[in-house]
């Protein structure tokens, strides 16, 4: 399936109204078929990128065009589709589990929002795929972490957003479900879907992004993870922010072997590197 | 017995009070409608807030002779940007500005009336007066409430999306900002309808019990919306038929019902309720033991 999903930010800057600049002159294009990580400190214009995306804020400069459009005729289109953070939602809210799911299918309904035959499908797929069927009728609030993000991942499938971006995909969320969640986004992939991920679980980008855009208020860089994702460039990008643990010499080797391992982390999985390369993790079942 | 029965249709068979029902249960249905979004959002206030704020542009319709309504929208817009103007301006918090702003205006209104006191009825306006509500202010009331109950019929999924995630309303192309303004602006005026019932103070009441107690009874916002309505209209219109009996304050009556629903909810509500939640408690420690 060819989807031509596609994000081009180009010299985007974003002022705020009480005067401070976000972000600054940044550019980076992504084709269809991408997992794409965001990365940078607190405070880099991580959300700021996000909410340009989603139109909450205006780019003082520059421009965005999802899939060809501007942002406003690309959201009417439900091109967008996106994946809050936990923290961002509110869990006490009066919805089950289902209701949730359906809210991803308004976007293709009349202006009654009444659900036809085909929302109802595609809402009941939506949530086998990610394993809900089960809790659909509960409550929202009910849900451990992993399942409460796996709703809000139906939601993205059942409104079939081209492109979907992910807040902390991985805050509060188990081991298996991480892996569940990866799986899912690899499906997505394949099926030429572009994934925006706004992450500090720097160890894991390695493992299921196949490009990275590093940000600290501009662009530092942006291309295929192998090329992006170095030790330099993210020392560049926190800056004096990540913990930074150096094993090497006789501390780690008996012989005389150069390399030393690097511990970079930020709050969440480390990010290992061993010599200058990344250290991935073993695909699961060969651990 | 045949005498009890005749007794207790009395009220039906005076116009102001079957005048006085109906559109009390009509008031009361449609503010019940917009509590279920108010409490949900922390903003529970906001209607206080307005019904306060709208005080000196309804003793000023009536000193100038305009309709109420006119009156209460203009001092409702001032209040808006008084709140908005010094929020932007200082540093201080939205509850202090409210406070600051809807009592300020509060008191430009009790102020008003006591400068004219023979063309306000200042105690009219704070404590309601259905019972004497006159012809052209059913109108008045009656358009706002119908108006509103058709507007949210229509909206009323889009704001609970909007309400629930602004971020994914926004990616499916829902404008939030102009739902928010539709929903401050029914909420405005269904204040203003509900001052004629209630009064500016219960007006609070009005916008947040039923809702709150909806909220304890369900886990679905259909049936939240369908169970606030319900007992918004219920005991507004029970309120009114009781008060001529007590030869009470009508409002006073409508939001001690609401009080008492609201109580017997927090007490007996199947999941929510303070004694379903010792059950579970016992049931655990049993099960553990």
């Amino acid at each position: 399936m060819a989807l031509g999903a596609s994000i081009v930010v180009q010299d985007l800057s974003v002022t705020y109204s009480n005067g401070f600049t976000a972000v600054r002159d940044a550019s980076f294009v992504l084709d269809p078929g991408t997992i794409c990580a965001l990365v940078g400190v607190n405070g880099s214009g991580k959300s700021t990128i996000f909410k340009a995306i989603m139109g909450f804020v205006r780019p003082s400069a520059g421009q965005i065009r999802l899939c060809g459009m501007p942002v406003d005729e690309a959201l009417k289109k439900n091109i967008v589709a996106y994946v809050p953070q936990s923290e961002d939602v509110d869990w006490n809210f009066p919805v089950l589990v289902e209701t949730v799911v359906m809210m991803g299918r308004y976007g293709h309904m009349n202006f009654l929002r009444m659900p036809s035959r085909v929302d109802r499908y595609k809402v009941d797929e939506a949530l086998e795929r990610v394993g809900m069927t089960a809790y659909r009728k509960r409550q929202i609030g009910e849900l451990s972490g992993g399942q409460k993000k796996r709703v809000f991942l139906a939601r993205a499938l059942a409104q079939e957003g081209r492109i979907i971006l992910l807040d902390e995909p991985f805050t509060g969320v188990d081991v298996k479900t991480e892996t569940a969640i990866v799986g899912l986004l690899r499906e997505l992939r394949a099926s030429g879907h572009l994934m925006l991920v706004s992450t500090h679980n720097l160890g894991s980008v390695p493992d299921f992004c196949d490009r990275v855009v590093l940000l600290n208020r501009t662009v530092l860089a942006a291309g295929p993870t192998a090329e992006v994702f170095t030790q330099a460039n993210l020392e560049r990008a926190f800056g004096g922010v990540l913990r930074n643990f150096q094993l090497g010499g006789q501390a780690l080797h008996q012989d005389d072997d150069a390399r030393s391992v690097t511990v970079l982390t930020d709050d969440e999985r480390p990010l290992v590197f061993y010599g200058d390369k990344p250290h991935r993790r073993e695909p699961p079942g060969e651990a | 017995m045949t005498a009890l029965a005749t007794e207790l249709l009395v009220p039906f068979s005076y116009s102001y009070m079957l005048k006085a029902m109906w559109v009390s249960a009509l008031v009361g249905g449609v503010c019940a409608f917009l509590s279920a979004y108010l409490m949900l959002k922390g903003w529970s206030l906001m209607g206080d807030a307005l019904a306060h704020s709208i005080v000196p542009g309804v003793a000023a319709a009536y000193i100038i002779g305009a309709p109420f309504a006119v009156g209460a929208f203009f001092a409702g817009i001032l209040a808006s940007i008084a709140m908005y103007f010094v929020k932007q301006k200082s540093r201080l918090r939205e509850d202090a500005v409210i406070g600051l702003v809807f009592t300020t205006l509060f008191a430009l209104g009790l102020f008003m009336a006591s400068v004219r006191p023979t063309s306000v009825n200042i105690q009219g306006i704070v404590l309601g007066n259905i019972l004497a509500i006159a012809d052209e202010d059913v109108v008045q009331v009656a358009i706002i409430a119908a108006v509103s109950l058709v507007v949210m019929a229509f909206i009323w999924k889009d704001l609970m999306v909007a309400f629930f995630d602004e971020s994914h309303a926004r990616s499916i192309g829902i404008n939030t900002g102009l739902l928010k303004a539709v929903f401050f602006t029914l909420l405005s005026a269904c204040t203003v309808a509900a001052l004629q019932t209630v009064g500016a103070c219960l007006v609070i009441a009005m916008v947040v019990t039923p809702g709150a107690t909806a909220y304890l009874l369900t886990d679905r916002f259909g049936r939240l919306i369908v169970i606030s309505v319900a007992l918004g209209v219920g005991t507004s219109f029970t309120g009114a038929y009781i008060s001529f009996f007590l030869d009470g304050a009508t409002g006073g009556v409508i939001v001690t019902l609401q009080t008492l629903l609201f109580l017997a909810a927090f007490l007996f509500a199947p999941r929510h309720g303070l004694l379903a939640a010792r059950r579970r408690g016992r049931l655990a420690v049993e099960s553990a033991a």
